[in-house]
């Protein structure tokens, strides 16, 4: 296509290097320099997207971030990006843009017959029209999903890099317009150390098509020289591309860096993306402001657009949206616009000002050169759908209440529109600042702060080009100084603007005002991206909405991408009128980051893949690796989970290592366990309030098995501990509760007996835990050299030695997590390897057999030991465990007083139990995601309950059916034959013998007996073997 | 994210802290000696402040000590040389 609407010269574009890209797969020509609105905008294209809910043709209405119809996906494959404003978009050579709405196509959308049945479609339409009947909601769900997208994500990972980086700096300073590179400048001379970051491509803000001169030069060339300067000073960083999105606490403010729009865009490093995290000392707001549209009715026809927008079209990419302009205006800025077009050759077909005075001196170059103004008058309607072709000119009233008078048309193809201009609130609003309304101004300024920051320039409400500099050089001074540097002031630069004398000011016109209700005219669009019209708005009035948040809620207004940059404050103005209330009083909605879209790639940064968490590895790793383990991972640790033989499944590597461990010798690597060494003269005094169980009457020398409880009488953790020497103990927690436990113990140490000397020490990597369990456990050690006894009477169960073992030195504990006889040796992990190859090699004789947490869980729940947050979840007491034999009766500990309140002792606590099917047809599948499914033959025989299975008394019944308990721990035993189950049941101690019922996902009850948890070994035999 | 001075590393980022709710809240000499509602006052009832609010910290990924802070819970900010 040819670029009909470029200028022949002007504009910061590079014509020397001309970029070809596509648009809806039309082949257009632009320049470097160009952004995407630009390129489609020389190239004439005016349709670019369908609205929201009506699926009206929209145009390009803005030039920046405030662009609320321009959406567009770039790309295609794993490089595709959704949801870009296509004036953000920086034009690149092969880009191809697709408009995001319109279905099937933007010219021919056939739910733009949403726009003629818009009776159905008022504010709430989510909310009213499809809750009833609720069997339609999937029907009209598929279709409004397919209707409002704003793309599709892509399919592919992403191929790009991303990374977050911490900084810390004097001044940070959002926005390189004006104001903010004056303040950059000022606080850098001073020495400041100074972030300044802008959303663009390029620093300079309005400088970029501002026509003003500073000191006699050209606006640009002010520009590149404070560049230069701020690029010299070595404690200055420029960010461009860089959007500051989030101001938190304490002055930490987050800003998007980004590398270009093009594939392959990076920098050095490959990095694509980079999230800043930036702790400021103090920060200068410059974000500028967003030109407001006005409202009336078709204000959203292809061709209307923001008055400074086209002027920025015009001078800074050479680019003239329109052949006959009418500038529909309540302020003499738009006037200006008047001038640009007929500097770029456009005609002005005519200024409606709603003022009856009009504009001051601006105005006159204009009236000299003929351009018709209409003062004291108002657009009423607007003609053309997919593209402007005339407005209806009408003059208001005497009281400017309502239009009075004939109307006339007037031919033109583009609107060029200002409301005045609503200051950037929005990082001032994040960091908690609040808002005044100023009459004056006619907008929404930063009133009191909250934090270290200061708004300068037109997002301060001062929007002319000197107030911007001044504002920003004090600003910056400021800053410095408040850091602790000398300020020497200098000055800013003189301005030299032509016909800014005698401005008149500007006149509220919140919407054009219509003789009756805004039902009855075409649409006039508040917020164009959400299509939320001054209808809606009145109809959130009249059912009764008052607060500005409900209403944005009821009405979508400010839900869009551009978060109601352009439209919100218009809506609130509309709401303020229809509550007949001050615009103060009814305030805006709250301002939350992000400012604008961050990517997902940036959020996430480097932690992705393998970097998403760190991995912890036990020093046998290799072993359990070259063995063929398979892992699971358990809090960080990859532990092995079984080892699977040549041919076996789970289920069969499982039966064998389990009936190994019950029948002769299984190794397994327990390093993951958490180890707390406890030393010092109160160390005894300390655990006796820590564990439940009598802590002076333990010999040194002695395990004892150890249950912390929280203050409220619930089980925390549990494991062994064991005391090394009158004052040494050494405690094992959970593997994934170590660090909890540790912090535990430190918190009451430090807060609440900071009198104790207690020394706590983390040596869980210190050691490294080999168990050894079987019958043939005992033959083994004993076999080998060493100064430890082995026999029953040297070595009693729940006894610890040290000594050496094959000329390790080793830490033995006879405990028994499996209801055998077995040994925890523990070996300075450097060794552990060495100790576990000669373990292995002399247990073969004995058939000793590796095995996995699997095994592990299946042996303890054979004998009914729980597992701290499998068996219990946080509201589980020792009494519910049946653990009372475990509770002292002559000391306090923690928790203890919380288990005599009344809800601890009712009856009808849930209480652990044992299950067992009572016959073996009906039984599920096992839904476990981290199971290999079952072989088929036999199934009924080794079929098991679902883990989190609920358990009720009868199957079936009318909701709401009261619910006994669940299913906590669920396994085939091998030794047993048998699945058996775990399960917290109400009153379960009591109803061993029953009969209840467990509830399947698939709508099917199993028959389950309730028995003791301790299915194998009863009377504890085997761990205390002689 | 708040910026919290640990008293003995100084002022770092509250990603290394852990919070550990109302200060000054001590354990009872006595558990066995209270009511259940006496207990259950210690054991739940906060004052849920708006306002200033002395309460622990603990520098969980630093020095793993705990200390007490006086903060605003409105405004966040934390008092400077609170005892
Ligand atoms: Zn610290």
């Amino acid at each position: 296509m040819k670029q009909v609407n470029r200028l022949p010269e002007g504009g910061r574009i590079d014509r020397a290097r001309p970029l070809t890209f596509s648009f809806n797969g039309r082949t257009c020509r632009g320049y470097a320099g160009d952004t995407l609105a630009s390129a489609l905008l020389a190239n004439g294209i005016r349709m670019v997207g369908r609205s929201f809910k009506y699926h009206r043709p929209r145009g390009i209405m803005g030039i920046g971030v405030e662009e609320p119809n321009a959406i567009v996906q770039t790309g295609a494959g794993a490089d595709t990006i959704p949801g870009l404003r296509a004036t953000e978009v920086e034009l690149y050579d092969g880009l191809a843009a697709a408009t995001t709405r319109g279905w099937p196509c933007v010219n021919f959308d056939l739910l733009a017959v949403n726009d003629f049945c818009a009776r159905l479609l008022g504010a709430g339409f989510y909310y009213k029209t499809f809750m009833a009947p609720r069997f339609l909601w999937r029907w009209y769900e598929h279709y409004l999903r397919r209707a409002s997208g704003l793309g599709t994500s892509p399919q592919m990972p992403d191929p790009d890099s991303y990374e977050h980086v911490n900084a810390h700096c004097d001044v940070l300073v959002a926005g390189g317009g004006p104001a903010g590179l004056m303040a950059a400048l000022a606080a850098a001379k001073c020495g400041a150390r100074v972030i300044i970051a802008d959303e663009q491509g390029e620093f300079g803000g309005s400088l970029l098509y501002d026509t003003a001169r500073l000191n006699g030069n050209p606006a640009a060339e002010w520009l590149r020289k404070v560049l230069q300067e701020l690029a010299r000073c070595p404690e200055v960083t420029l960010l461009s591309r860089s959007t500051v999105f989030g101001y938190y606490d304490h002055n930490f403010l987050t800003i998007l860096e980004r590398y270009g729009d093009n594939p392959g865009a990076q920098d050095a490093g490959g990095v694509r993306q980079r999230e800043w995290r930036v702790r400021a000392g103090r920060v200068i707001l410059a974000q500028g402001s967003h030109e407001r549209p006005l409202v009336f009715p078709n204000n959203d026809r292809p061709g209307v657009m923001l008055a400074s927008a086209v002027s920025g079209y015009i001078h800074r990419y050479a680019v003239c949206p329109g052949r006959r302009g009418v500038i529909f205006t309540n302020n003499d800025g738009a006037y200006r616009t008047a001038l640009d077009l007929v500097s770029a050759g456009a005609s002005v077909a005519a200024i409606i000002d709603c003022r009856v005075e009009g504009a001051g001196a601006i105005a006159e170059p204009l009236r000299r050169s003929g351009v018709e103004i209409y003062q004291g008058c108002v657009i009423a309607d607007v003609t053309g759908r997919k593209s402007v072709r005339s407005v209806e000119v009408v003059p208001l009233s005497a009281d400017a209440g309502t239009p009075a008078g004939t109307a006339i048309n007037l031919d033109c193809d583009l609107v060029a529109m200002s409301g005045g201009w609503n200051p950037a609130v929005h990082l001032h609003s994040q960091a908690g600042g609040g808002n005044l309304w100023d009459e004056a101004r006619n907008c929404f300024v930063p009133g009191a702060t909250r934090q270290e920051h200061v708004s300068v320039g037109a997002c301060n409400g001062s929007f002319s080009l000197d107030a911007c500099l001044q504002e920003g050089n004090q600003a910056g001074l400021d800053a410095a100084r408040a850091c602790g540097f000398e300020a020497s002031p200098f000055s800013t630069p003189g301005i030299n603007q032509d016909l800014t004398g005698d401005a008149r000011p500007l006149q509220p016109l919140w919407r054009v005002p219509l003789p009756r209700s805004p039902h009855r005219y075409p649409k006039q669009f508040v917020d164009y991206q959400n299509d939320t019209t001054v209808a809606d708005l009145h109809q959130a009035v009249s059912e009764g909405f008052r607060n500005v948040e409900h209403v944005k809620r009821y009405t979508a207004l400010g839900f869009g991408t551009d978060q109601g940059k352009l439209g919100n404050i218009n809506g609130m103005a509309l709401l303020a009128e229809c509550l007949g209330k001050p615009i103060a009083d009814v305030g805006t909605t709250t301002f939350r980051p992000p400012y604008t879209a961050v990517t997902f790639g940036a959020c996430a940064g480097a932690d992705v893949g393998t970097l998403y968490e760190p991995v912890r590895k036990t020093a046998l790793h290799d072993w359990h690796e070259a063995a063929g383990a398979e892992f699971e991972v358990v809090g960080q640790w990859l532990r092995p989970w079984y080892y699977p033989g040549p041919g076996e499944d789970m289920r069969s590597a499982v039966n064998r290592e389990c009936l190994a461990a019950r029948g002769s010798l299984a190794i397994m690597d327990a390093s993951t366990l958490g180890k707390i060494e406890v030393q010092g003269p109160d160390a005894p005094a300390f655990l006796e309030r820590i564990y439940t169980h009598n802590v002076a009457g333990m010999k040194p020398g002695r395990c004892a098995y150890g249950v912390m409880l929280g203050e409220d009488g619930m089980v925390m953790d549990d494991g062994v501990m064991a005391r090394l020497g009158e004052q040494h103990f050494y405690l094992t927690t959970t593997t994934g509760g170590a660090a909890r436990v540790l912090g535990w113990l430190e918190q009451w140490l430090q807060t609440e007996w900071p009198d104790l000397q207690v020394y706590l020490t983390s040596v869980t990597e210190r050691w490294s835990t080999i168990v050894l369990a079987g019958p043939d456990s005992r033959k083994l050690l004993q076999g080998m050299d060493g100064d430890v006894d082995f026999s029953q009477a040297g070595f009693p169960f729940m006894a610890v030695r040290s000594g050496s073992l094959a000329g390790f030195t080793v830490r033995v504990f006879r405990v028994s997590f499996s209801g055998e006889l077995a040994f925890e040796i523990n070996v300075e992990s450097d060794f552990a390897p060495s100790l576990w190859q000669t373990l292995t090699e002399a247990g073969e004789r004995y058939g000793i057999t590796p095995y996995g947490t699997e095994t592990m869980h299946v042996l303890r729940a054979e004998k009914g030991f729980v597992i701290v947050g499998q068996d219990t979840d946080g509201s589980v007491s020792p009494l519910d465990l049946g653990m009372h034999w475990l509770l002292s009766k002559d000391k306090d500990f923690l928790g203890k007083r919380s288990l005599a309140r009344p809800d601890c002792q009712r009856p009808d606590r849930k209480q652990l139990v044992g299950l067992l099917i009572e016959d073996g047809r009906e039984v599920s599948p096992r839904p476990s995601f981290r199971r290999k499914p079952e072989s088929s033959h036999n199934k009924h025989l080794t079929e098991i309950l679902p883990e989190g299975a609920q358990l009720v008394e009868q199957p079936g019944g009318v909701p709401p059916i009261p619910k006994l308990g669940h299913v906590s721990s669920s396994y085939y035993s091998a030794c047993l034959g048998r699945p058996i189950a775990l399960a917290l049941v109400s009153n379960g101690r009591a109803r061993k013998g029953d009969v209840i019922h467990a509830a399947l996902r698939d709508g099917r009850y199993i028959r389950v007996r309730i028995v003791s948890p301790v299915f194998y070994d009863p009377k504890a035999e085997r761990q205390h073997a002689s | 994210m708040l910026l919290i001075k640990c008293p003995w590393c100084g002022p770092r980022d509250e990603s290394e802290f852990s919070y550990g709710g109302e200060a000054d809240i001590v354990r009872p000499a006595e558990p066995d000696a209270l009511t259940d509602e006496e207990w259950a006052d210690y054991l739940f009832m906060r004052s849920n402040t708006r306002g200033l609010h002395r309460e622990q910290w603990v520098h969980e990924h630093g020095c793993r000590r705990w200390f007490v802070l006086e903060r605003d819970t409105v405004t966040y900010q934390f008092t400077e040389n609170a005892t």
